[in-house]
């Protein structure tokens, strides 16, 4: 699949952003004052910046109100709701903090479960693809949670950031280790493609088409494969290993700082890799297998 | 609506013969430059260095290795199969992918479309291409605005591609109804889905090629029997005394 960047940025800066957003609403973390103001912002900032990538992702983004019709079937439909839903949830809260309303911390809860929840429903918009059988599995919205959860872990400055990351880290590894024989075991082939197993062993004599279409750059994207298992283990060291080390050692905000931006850049690296290694079943069409 | 319909009055989809479609192109003509009216099918650069262009239906050509036979080339037409669980209209987030409860058709409302793509990664036979133009997703119609057209002679109400294949590969009807022409073709022959196990349930089938049978000697064999004779026959038999 195509790694595009509005896609990666979005689910990278949302997912981050909603899961810090989780923990400030829960109360792991209650600032105050003007604290309160940049931390809640922080957390909206990262939240609506990421929703504002995905939007440049869109074609026809003028319709995309009607985004919020079809919650019954699409999660992409139910991903909408649940954003808004935590960002308005929300800001009452965060008005609290700022201003010292002094409203009660379980006004925060509904709307913390909710930024799980949106996180949850990112994941389900690529889990439900079965034409992607690397992603259709319960470990990709379990890798969404974990990371958003670790991510804000880490910003609130929980003691319990670093274990997360190693648990995230774990998954990671999980859903490359399930992700690796996912297309074999989902027993695609050009012969089921076009039913020629039927009679034979086929394969491509000529493409359908001399120059390139939108399948080949969306979806049959062959890109970075060569680099991969680099790229995996720089992005589980970035995002994972080297900030939970760093958040272990006495630094200060400067420590917490480096852990953030260490684990920005390796979840980065994850998402280009979760675009970049899914192969979708229409390659097979074309010979490739995805 | 992106909920899909229980079931539908009538499944119409096509048959595509594989055994009779030559790869003439034809379908691919005719879809585009039927469906090429109103907002039209865009292509990009498409006199240039880089063409690129939106269609609807695309016409791959494969080898196949047939065991104990000759191998054969297979043209292989591949469109929209207006799938009775189609995932690309339960995962569209506006309702802009829906299919008709009346005939099955899956279409997309262009005016609903946000051009998201999230329809056509959940469709895995690459049936549908986003306009680069227009950034919506364009699909297979099923030709809906000739097959319910009364200012249209009535040979010309069925779709483009089926309209124009000179082979007669392409066949348009009705699965819902046992005694159709298409439901008889797929009984006679065998018609299958692709890809099944993807769970989508296909209305349109594909017909295999006929068995063509172990391959017949080369009309030139006999010619090629050479019998020596003479001081070359000699030599010949000679020559094939020796070892090796």
């Amino acid at each position: 699949m195509n790694p595009a960047p509005s896609v990666i940025l979005f689910s990278t800066l949302s997912g981050l952003g909603f899961g810090f957003l989780a923990f400030l609403g829960f109360g792991v973390l209650v600032p105050s004052g003007w604290a309160a103001f940049f931390l809640w912002g922080l957390g909206y900032g990262l939240a609506v910046a990421g929703l504002l990538a995905a939007t440049f992702h869109l074609g026809n983004p003028k319709n995309g109100l009607k985004a919020f019709s079809q919650w019954r079937t699409s999660w992409l439909s139910r991903e909408a709701w649940a954003s808004v839903g935590t960002l308005l949830l929300l800001a009452p809260v965060a008005l609290s903090d700022w201003l010292g309303l002094g409203l009660p911390r379980t006004f925060g809860w509904p709307g913390a479960a909710l930024a799980l929840g949106t996180v949850f429903t990112t994941g389900m918009i690529y889990a439900q693809i079965k034409a992607v059988p690397r992603w259709h599995h319960w470990l990709t919205p379990v890798m969404f949670l974990t990371f958003a959860l670790a991510g804000g872990a880490l910003l609130a400055g929980s003691a319990l950031a670093p274990l997360a990351l190693v648990v995230a880290g774990g998954v990671l590894l999980a859903l490359w280790r399930v992700g690796d024989g996912a297309f074999a075991r989902a027993g695609q082939t050009m012969g089921t493609a076009t039913g020629l197993d039927r009679i034979g062993t086929p394969w491509v004599f000529e493409p359908a088409h001399t120059a390139g279409n939108y399948l080949l750059r969306e979806m049959i994207h062959l890109v970075g494969r060569k680099h991969a298992q680099k790229l995996r283990w720089i992005a589980l060291t970035l995002a994972a290993i080297l900030p939970a080390l760093v958040l272990l050692l006495p630094l200060g905000w400067p420590g917490l700082a480096l852990a953030a931006v260490l684990h920005l850049a390796g979840v980065l690296a994850a998402r280009w890799l979760f675009f970049a290694e899914a192969e979708h079943v229409v390659g097979l069409y074309y010979g490739a297998r995805g | 609506m992106t909920a899909l319909p229980q079931t539908t009055d009538r499944k119409l989809g096509l048959v595509i013969d594989l055994d009779t479609c030559v790869g003439c192109q034809a379908c691919v003509t005719a879809c585009k430059g039927w469906n090429d009216q109103g907002g039209g099918l865009s292509d990009q650069d498409p006199y240039g260095a880089d063409p690129s262009g939106t269609f609807l239906n695309r016409v791959h050509s494969y080898q196949v290795a047939v065991p104990d036979a000759p191998p054969q080339i297979v043209n292989f037409p591949r469109s929209c199969l207006h799938c009775e669980d189609a995932p690309c209209v339960t995962v569209c987030p506006t309702g802009a992918s829906y299919k008709r409860a009346e005939d099955g058709i899956v279409l997309v409302n262009p005016d609903s479309c946000i051009g998201c793509g999230l329809c056509a990664w959940a469709c895995p036979y690459g049936a549908r291409e986003m306009d680069a133009d227009q950034g919506v997703m364009k699909k297979c119609t099923l030709c809906v605005d000739r097959i319910y057209n009364d200012t249209l002679p009535e040979e010309d109400r069925e779709p483009a591609c089926v309209r124009t294949c000179p082979t007669n590969a392409r066949h348009f009807g009705d699965f819902a109804d046992p005694d159709s022409k298409v439901s008889k073709l797929v009984a006679a022959r065998g018609g299958y889905d692709l890809m099944p196990d993807m769970g989508t349930k296909p209305t349109n089938k594909y017909l295999a090629p006929r068995k063509k049978g172990p391959g017949e000697a080369s009309l030139l064999a006999p010619l090629l029997d050479i019998k020596a004779t003479g001081v070359a026959g000699w030599l010949d038999k000679m020559l094939g005394k020796l070892p090796g």
